[in-house]
């Protein structure tokens, strides 16, 4: 049973049912293997040739310049352990943005651990925008690559891509971008943004789960990460997720046509719930810059509660939202990501995230709004800390702060 | 994740509050951690006959803080010091297994209140060593 409210768009998306009905016949019509050689698979190689261009336009890329994946997280290992791999004779260290969703983190400690790389983690301050300045500092001989996210998922703060692939041009060193939040809510185009490497995810832009992309750049060589067959030109072996494909690329270009709207439609009504949040409820504050922002992101602290609570008593009013607490996470620790700009374990406790998508209404932030205040009060009034027992709540003895030695947790719905 | 016993105690808690002049008061875990309860209990001949509630934490923090004030009242103080965190998890139809550490605060919280009770009426704590100290997080590595 579903949601009435659906506000966490970057955990994963619906799919349009457009989408679905293409991709239906995929299964039902048109399910030829398409490197077979008869009508049936021929048919539908052109098919995904079609579907790799409309991809490959949709970011200013090449065709040959797209490999598909199974999802975004397979995109970024790819691209952090092939780059690592192939470039291993250059260097061994690696600069990772600090708050990397776990699907570029996990690699880079994979490797860390087991392949002798070095990586330094680079941290933004508490607007959560990376300065470009830090990339430059980090930089030493031996780093081979560079890799830092478009958008972050809890956030939603956008990084100075640009900025940073200049400097990783001028050393000559390989620069990846996760891009699954950005993909088909903001502008991309790799030329301008001069990368070398772009991961994205389908069932962020309203595709299906279980297909991803990565953008290659011409002349940048990986080591493969799955052998087999051979598809992808030998880059990503297995059998085509056709429908999946095909998914994926229509989402895409239906998401790229409504950029402007989405952009305008979904600031409008995020704006909306973060004045009213803050115009209503005492002791939260709204984390990140305002500006440098995906449009549909909102983020905050409530002082004194608790973030699974909080989550739970949205749900039970219908409203689907999610948390950076410790409980709310599979690892039960708080959200790096608020770790990582300077949140106390405590402050990241009582997160939550709203993040609207295309389909979200006035009358459904209406609804949020009236709903929110009242669980806050409840759960606040159920707390053991207050104002005055402020020092007691913000007691950071037992604080094991690990956010910038080593990133090591996880934020709820592995989105 | 929830049994319907956890979110019946989640959504509508049982004895929220805090008891002026209690006769014990127990508070276990720390913000960091993302777990506070703070309980406070009422005892007559013997009997607690009042226990309440504060608890900063999740679904299931709440859900056993309330349970324990339930189950508690009318137990002699023998009794309570008894009641273990399987026992709650028990009563609630059981916890998910992360989730089993809240159990283990609830009874902590108990047991700490009643040693106060004992304490304050000049009489030796009789409760064993925090349980939530010895967590075992079962963790598969994989590599």
């Amino acid at each position: 049973m579903n949601n009435k409210i659906y506000f966490d768009h970057s955990a994963t998306t619906p799919v349009l049912s457009e989408v679905a009905e293409e991709m239906n016949r995929y299964y039902i019509d048109e399910w030829g293997n398409p490197s077979s050689l008869y009508q049936t698979g021929q048919s539908v190689k052109i098919k995904v040739d079609e579907a790799r261009a409309k991809v490959a336009d949709a970011i200013g890329a090449d065709p040959k310049e797209i490999v598909f994946s199974g999802s975004g997280t397979e995109a970024d290992n790819y691209a952090i352990k092939g780059a690592y791999r192939a470039k291993l004779k250059k260097g061994n260290h690696i600069i990772c943005f600090g708050l990397e969703h776990p699907a570029v983190i996990e690699p880079c400690k994979y490797l860390e651990k087991k392949e002798g790389a070095e990586v330094t983690y680079v941290y933004p301050d508490k607007t959560g925008v990376l300065d470009s300045d830090a990339i430059e500092e980090a930089i030493t001989d031996k780093t081979i690559l560079i890799t830092v996210m478009m958008a972050n998922n809890v956030i939603g703060t956008i990084q100075p891509i640009k900025e940073i692939s200049k400097i990783a041009r001028d050393h000559k060193i390989t620069f990846h971008t996760d891009a699954v939040q950005a993909v088909g809510n903001i502008k991309v185009d790799v030329d301008e943004l001069g990368i070398d490497l772009l991961s994205m995810s389908a069932h962020k832009f309203h595709g299906p789960k279980g297909v991803g992309a990565l953008y290659v750049r011409k002349g940048m060589s990986l080591n493969t990460l799955i052998h087999g067959g051979s598809q992808e030109r030998g880059r990503r072996s297995g059998t085509e997720n056709v429908a999946g494909i095909i998914g994926l690329s229509r989402a895409l270009e239906i998401a790229n046509k409504e950029i402007d709207f989405k952009k305008e439609h979904l600031s409008r009504l995020r704006d909306r719930v973060v004045k009213g949040v803050l115009d209503n409820i005492p002791d939260v504050s709204y984390i990140g810059d305002t500006k440098k922002r995906l449009p549909g992101n909102a983020c905050f602290s409530f002082k004194y509660i608790e973030g699974e609570s909080l989550v739970l008593h949205l749900d039970m009013a219908g409203i689907a939202t999610s948390s950076g607490s410790a409980c709310s996470s599979k690892s039960l620790e708080p959200s790096h990501v608020l770790l990582g700009i300077g949140m106390s374990a405590v402050e990241a406790h009582g997160s939550l995230r709203v993040t609207l998508g295309r389909s979200s209404t006035e009358e459904e932030v209406d609804e949020f709004l009236e709903v929110l205040p009242g669980v806050v009060d409840r759960l606040r009034q159920m707390s053991p800390f207050n104002a005055e027992k402020e020092e007691e709540y913000l007691d950071e003895t037992e604080d094991h702060n690990i956010a910038h030695e080593h990133p090591d947790q996880h934020f709820s719905a592995e989105s | 994740m929830y049994s319907e016993k956890v979110m019946d105690h989640f959504s509508n808690p049982r004895n929220v509050g805090e008891i002026e002049d209690a006769d014990g008061v127990g508070q276990v875990g720390n913000p960091v951690c993302g777990d506070v309860m703070k309980l406070t209990i009422k005892v007559e001949k013997d009997q607690i006959s009042e226990a309440k509630f504060k608890t900063f934490g999740c679904g299931a923090a709440v859900a056993t803080s309330s349970i324990i004030t339930e189950i508690v009242k009318g137990k002699s103080i023998d009794e309570a010091l008894e009641i273990s965190n399987a026992a709650i998890a028990e009563a609630l139809d059981g916890l998910p297994p992360q989730k089993m550490h809240c159990s283990n605060l609830a009874a902590d919280a108990l047991h700490l209140a009643v040693d106060d009770y004992l304490i304050k009426n000049g009489m030796e704590p009789r409760a064993n060593k925090p349980s939530h100290e010895e967590e075992d997080h079962e963790e598969e590595q994989v590599d």
